[in-house]
């Protein structure tokens, strides 16, 4: 992983100085709240419904087990105990007290982390594949790109002001599961010849007015990536929307200025570019920065384990937990397995500082010290050979964390909805949890099969309902919560916007109308392998509809 | 309100007259961009120093060519959420070669003095940060990833150079 040299350092310490003086200026009262706002919300502060709330940047969702660790002190030192994974592969820390901010950030810089431009309208944490450089379907390592792009956008003099937040999302595989194409930008990693480069979509967003990213470019050189993504953000911050928040992101703009105008003011703009402007950045640099990223040194193995094959045959929670929470990884004999932080009837996304520092143990004694944030909001230990997995479940099943729902029908996106959010409209949370409820029966889950519930307390989106196969958006009818079903959406390469299935139901309703469509499936799919998703894409919503609606 | 150029309290010698006010008789005075692009073509205010006020919406492409005539450009941020003075200020140093006074006036906070310093401005009109303000916060930050229209090198650059 990246490891800061004094450059990196220095900018992260100063940046701790930079909002220990604002923090007392704002506390003496010379700062106002209002020109505080900006300052703290660039810092990852929010101001929520019972306290502060402090988000850290985990860029592209990697962290070492010192920085783990330095997570779980914070966690328990600061706020109750716990931390809370996002969607943008960050952590927040939802009770923490502003005074105790600058100190927390300086903890954070100790082990090379920061909470810089995790809100805020500019360029956020940049987003990646959870499984980047282990897995075997990537043309190369994302990570490297995402690192130089977090330093570019770092203190961008020029994009700190947009019309609204920015989010980049990097790939560099056909299998999509970065979300690329619902980002602000979405850049896919290929290869022209012995040239690599980037697949620009842009546009692309959920919130209030989802919209799947148009594609501007079909290949930009690497060495010219700086240079355009300048372009793209000049155009958004010259010409995005800012009579109207619901209107800002670059999405309204490249929708109502037409994608092919679009297209053409970013090229104009890049055209434009004289040679003193070009970021030109060194090829000797982004050979630095990717030999970084050149993984553990994996001893060779047979791809067959015989200890895991009789811990398989001997142990039947690991069994079921082996078959649903490993993903095959590109050297024989090793895998990357997933920790579910999505325990039936727990909070989706939560650990407890006794958790956290488990995880980092076990990434330090099994796992080269690599630990990865899911956007679905898990843990990955992406290089673990299968020889350990028993002893490392045993672990996990211990401290709580061998939940067996990794992409199953229990592992939902849920945001904080009501219970914590001053946005929300509806409770998120216990909806999940009762869904959860229905489907509680580890075999039932897995007879289901890969299946994605997404759940929104608002039509701000943050449980990303739009993209969930089945997508959950809780609504305000007159001061009582209902709830929307929509179906169809997804994030991956064949990214859609789901569709809204017909009038919500109540709280009560919403566990049993998911279970018929459930059954649906079951009774409609060609054979058990067939997902969810390829059945609804097979034979249309209708079936489903007449299901959920059929009691009325 | 204080005005901060380079560094040093200065004294302000220009006047702004909004569109909607007569151009009055002072010798240094501060056009909207449509007026001013009227008015230089008048004889009756050619013996008066004219310069010109961005607004955000303002496309300061259509200044190119009146760059060499003008000692000043001021770009006016109405709120300081509003960034797009940031692009007009690099536009203008960057691709246009702009090298008279650029002035930030507006609501322009202390903590966006970095910034608007790194994209061009040399001087600040503030009623919210005072001289030894606006010297912190250009001292804050010893390094930068980002080429801008400062003469700093960036850390991509200085790496190279160990």
């Amino acid at each position: 992983m990246y490891r800061y040299d004094e450059f990196d350092a220095t900018l992260v310490n100063e940046r701790v100085s930079q909002f220990r003086g604002q923090v007392a200026r704002r506390l003496a009262g010379s700062l106002l709240e209002d020109e505080f706002k900006p300052l703290r919300l660039q810092n990852g502060v929010y101001l929520q419904m019972h306290a502060y709330m402090l988000r850290v940047a985990i860029p592209y969702g990697q962290l070492g087990s010192t920085q783990l660790r330095r997570l779980a002190e914070i966690s328990e030192k600061y706020d109750r105990g716990y931390g809370h994974f996002t969607t943008r592969q960050n952590i927040q820390f939802n009770w923490v007290e502003l005074k105790d901010i600058p100190d927390i950030l300086q903890d954070l810089a100790e082990v090379e982390m920061h909470a810089i431009q995790t809100s805020g309208n500019c360029i956020r944490n940049v987003t990646s594949d959870h499984f980047a450089g282990a897995t075997a379907d990537e043309l190369m390592d994302p990570r490297p790109w995402c690192e130089i792009i977090r330093q570019w956008s770092t203190f961008h003099p020029e994009f700190a002001f947009l019309p609204r937040k920015f989010k980049i999302a990097v790939t560099a595989a056909e299998h999509d599961r970065a979300a690329i194409r619902v980002h602000d930008i979405g850049l896919h990693l290929k290869k022209r010849g012995e040239t690599i480069g980037f697949e620009v979509h842009v546009g692309g967003g959920q919130g209030r007015t989802p919209v799947i990213a148009t594609k501007v470019s079909e290949f930009v050189p690497e060495s010219e990536i700086l240079d355009y993504l300048e372009a793209v953000m000049r155009v958004y911050n010259r010409f995005g929307r800012r009579d109207n928040k619901y209107k800002a992101r670059i999405k309204i703009l490249v929708s109502e200025t037409g994608a092919e105008e679009f297209s053409r003011l970013v090229e104009a703009e890049y055209a434009a570019q004289s040679p003193h402007e070009k970021i030109a950045l060194p090829v000797t640099e982004i050979e630095r920065i990717t030999a970084y990223f050149s993984g553990p040194d994996l001893p060779a193995r047979p791809s067959r384990s015989k200890a895991f094959d009789d811990a398989r045959a001997a142990d039947p929670g690991f069994d079921q937990w082996a078959s649903v929470n490993l993903q095959p990884h590109k050297h024989a004999g090793y895998t990357s397995l997933t920790v579910s932080l999505k325990p039936i009837g727990g909070l989706a996304g939560d650990a407890t500082t006794e958790q956290m520092m488990v995880i980092a143990d076990l990434a330090e004694t099994f796992g080269h010290d690599d630990i990865r944030v899911s956007h679905a909001q898990n843990i990955v230990l992406p290089h673990i050979a299968l020889d350990d997995l028993h002893a490392i479940y045993q672990q996990l099943d211990q401290a709580g964390l061998a939940t067996a729902n990794e992409s199953l029908i229990t592992d939902m996106i849920v945001c904080p909805g009501l219970d914590y959010c001053n946005l929300a409209n509806a409770r998120s949370i216990p909806v999940g949890q009762d869904i959860q409820k229905v489907f509680a029966d580890p075999a039932y889950q897995r007879d289901i099969g890969k299946l994605h519930i997404n759940i929104s307390g608002c039509i701000n989106a943050c449980g990303h309902h739009h993209v969930g196969h089945i997508g959950i958006l809780g609504v305000d009818r007159k001061g009582q919560e209902f709830y929307q079903i929509s179906l169809g959406g997804r994030a991956d390469e064949k990214a859609a916007i789901g569709e809204i299935a017909g009038k919500a139901l109540s709280q009560e309703e919403i566990p049993a109308a998911i279970k018929q469509i459930i059954e649906t499936y079951r009774s409609h799919r060609l054979t058990k392998d067939e997902r969810f998703i390829d059945t609804l894409e097979r034979i249309g919503h209708t079936p489903f509809k007449e299901a959920i609606y059929a009691a009325d | 309100m204080p005005l901060i150029k380079n560094n040093q309290i200065a004294e302000n010698i220009w006047t702004y007259i909004p569109d909607d006010e007569p151009l009055g008789t002072e010798s240094h005075i501060v056009l909207d961009l449509e007026r001013f692009l009227s008015e230089r073509q008048q004889q009756d205010i050619s013996n008066r120093a004219l310069a010109v006020r961005l607004a955000p919406a303002d496309d300061p492409e259509r200044l190119r060519p009146y760059l060499d005539e003008l000692d000043l450009i001021e770009v006016d941020f109405p709120k300081y959420a509003d960034g797009r003075g940031f692009s007009h200020a690099q536009l203008l140093r960057r691709r246009y070669g702009y090298r008279g006074e650029l002035r930030a006036v507006g609501e322009v906070l202390r903590d966006q003095i970095l910034y608007m310093h790194r994209s061009g401005f040399d001087t600040f009109s503030t009623t919210r940060a005072d001289l030894s303000d606006v010297m912190a916060a250009l001292d804050e930050f010893s390094l930068s990833y980002q080429k801008a229209a400062d003469t700093r090198e960036t850390v991509f650059g200085i790496r190279q150079k160990r």
